[in-house]
């Protein structure tokens, strides 16, 4: 399985978020999505611009969703006894302990396969990893789950993960710097999303790097580096060659 | 929807804009929650602007109104359908037609404020009172204010819990000076701040309440006294819309002739992104505010042209450094490198 970074420096990258999701649903894969940002409702309403369902995708068990905003309530507003044999997945919140491994037992526990499923590889994807710094794990313990989530869903069950991660050049954010450098190391696939250099235009919104990490396999060959830019739409995204924008042709 | 504001040094015009906030809620028959660790907020409540209904701007208002039920129309069916908030945007550079004008040397009659109902929540009175809570992850002052918070939207059926409620209303929440001393918080007074994430962890929970209610909210936020930029930044990420008060109060471009005509910059760093790809992004990137005797602006920034013959060398550098810094664009679209030389 395939680990791939969507990294974003200075402007949002969540349109990959989106596109991934729908992509992946289309695809047949059973898809587990962590979403610490946004309520279901939004990327709902996006992935029916891009033609999918969450909610039916849901229903027929495809998409395991993890509405972070309505855990974090559930888990602090919610009554004492709820259920013993299973933990809130942001259990850590109020734990003393600092790892994120109901977390990351709910992953597995969404992904590995029932004799029931049919769907094709599994797909963990988390919007986005930044968040579980805020809510106080420490960098260590969103690597460790990083890594525990690794093993499991991309050399056990071949599947892929997708995680997206904020980076800003002049950030002063060092946990942040460290997980998403250390990240950045061990990923197969890197989708870098910047701003262009020459700051805010209306036709093209930013430039989007894809690094694909070829030196990984020790064959002595380099890293490909691929530079396309962009423009987002209503319901879909638009690339294109630097400087070939439809509005400069 | 979640709007972060980031306070200009004396936070005089922060709190402006916090008020405005809170008035429009009470003209749009909003109910409101007021909380604060330092003024009281029944005494912030008597200090909200006053609508201007003046001759002069008579016509606008019919326009307003006769705009605004329909907007509401369509924001109730917004809500109605995906149970979410509706898009709470301040701009009056956009267009007149949102929203209503107000009149700054006045305050807002009582009679008008009573129309609506306004929950309050005064920390020094509410710690002093017995917590029944359990123990909680963040700072007490936050874990209280995220329980009234709480209970306000439960109670006042917000979060469409009451089926039997036909008439759906929005409540606007505003927090004054989040993450100062007054909350307990050391996030301004030290460098290794006690609990550094309580900040972030209250307002991961402040949205996840905003999400699942009918509500709006915005928070001043003393960002200048906050050492810690890193916390900014994971604020900036956990907010819908962020907006930055620069005042030039103090400040060396008080005298700069580019800014004589305002008291301020408004720096716009973040837009929110709901429920769609894209965002909405104005083609205005600079924009300035003024306190007018009356009104409160907040424009367009303009060069005054350069008509002088005799202007120095250092001033001409000035504004060249201005005119780079304005350029710098907000975080939802692309933010270019600064200083490039053209």
């Amino acid at each position: 399985g395939k680990f791939t970074l969507l990294q974003d420096s200075g402007t949002d990258g969540s349109f990959l978020v989106h596109h991934f999701l729908s992509f992946y649903l289309r695809a047949g894969c059973k898809v587990c999505f962590v979403a610490l940002l946004q309520s279901f409702s939004h990327y709902n309403v996006v992935a029916q611009k891009l033609g999918v369902s969450l909610t039916a995708a849901k229903d027929r068990g495809q998409l395991v969703f993890l509405e972070g905003l309505k855990s974090c309530l559930d888990l602090l507003f919610g009554e004492e006894e709820e259920q013993p044999g299973q933990p809130s997945p942001l259990q850590f919140l109020r734990e003393s302990t600092s790892d994120l491994k109901a977390l990351f037992d709910f992953v597995q526990t969404s992904l590995t396969p029932t004799s029931s499923d049919s769907w094709k590889v599994p797909v963990l994807l988390v919007d986005d990893l930044g968040i579980l710094l805020s809510l106080g794990a420490s960098p260590v313990a969103v690597l460790d789950f990083i890594h525990y989530c690794r093993v499991t869903v991309c050399s056990q069950l071949k599947g892929n993960i997708v995680v997206l991660v904020h980076s800003n050049e002049d950030s002063e954010d060092e946990e942040n710097k460290l997980v998403v450098n250390s990240l950045c190391h061990h990923s197969d696939l890197i989708l870098w999303v910047e701003g262009l250099a020459t700051g805010f235009c209306k036709d093209v919104h930013g430039q989007i790097k894809i690094i694909r990490r070829v030196s990984l396999e020790l064959t002595g060959e380099q890293d490909h580096v691929q530079l396309y830019q962009y423009k987002i739409q209503d319901k879909n995204v638009t690339f294109f060659a630097p400087g070939l924008s439809a509005a400069v042709l | 929807t979640f709007v972060s504001t980031e306070e200009d040094k004396y936070n005089l015009y922060s709190n402006l804009l916090f008020k405005y906030f809170l008035a429009e809620g009470v003209v749009s028959g909003h109910d409101l929650f007021v909380a604060s660790a330092k003024a009281h907020p029944d005494n912030i409540l008597k200090e909200l602007p006053a609508p201007l209904l003046g001759d002069t701007h008579k016509t606008e208002m019919e326009e307003t109104t006769a705009v605004k039920s329909e907007d509401s129309q369509d924001s109730m069916k917004i809500a109605w359908r995906y149970q979410n908030l509706p898009k709470m945007e301040a701009s009056p550079t956009t267009s007149t037609k949102f929203g209503h004008y107000y009149d700054v040397s006045k305050t807002m009659s009582p009679e008008q404020l009573q129309s609506i109902k306004c929950h309050s929540f005064y920390l020094p009175e509410e710690l002093s009172s017995q917590p029944k809570i359990k123990t909680w992850p963040m700072n007490r002052a936050y874990a209280r204010l995220l329980q009234s918070i709480q209970s306000v939207i439960c109670q006042e059926g917000f979060d469409g819990s009451d089926r039997q409620k036909k008439q759906k209303n929005i409540l606007r929440i505003g927090i004054q000076s989040l993450g100062s001393l007054l909350w307990g918080d050391d996030l301004c007074s030290s460098d290794t701040p006690k609990d550094i994430h309580s900040l972030t962890k209250f307002l991961y929970v402040l949205r996840g309440l905003l999400r699942k209610s009918l509500s709006a909210c915005i928070i001043t936020v003393p960002a200048h006294l906050i050492q810690n930029k890193a916390i900014m930044e994971r604020v900036t990420n956990l907010s819908d819309m962020v907006v930055g008060l620069e005042s030039f109060i103090g400040s060396e471009r008080e005298t700069n002739p580019l800014y004589k005509d305002y008291h301020g910059l408004v720096h716009v760093h973040q837009i929110p992104r709901l429920n769609s790809l894209m965002c909405d992004v104005s083609d205005t990137k600079d924009l300035a505010f003024r306190l007018k005797r009356k009104l409160f602006t907040i424009e367009r920034l303009h060069l005054p042209p350069d008509l002088s013959d005799t202007v120095s060398r250092a001033s001409k550098q000035d504004l060249a450094d201005s005119a780079k810094l304005l350029s710098s664009g907000c975080g939802a679209m692309a933010v270019g490198k600064k200083h490039l030389d053209f």
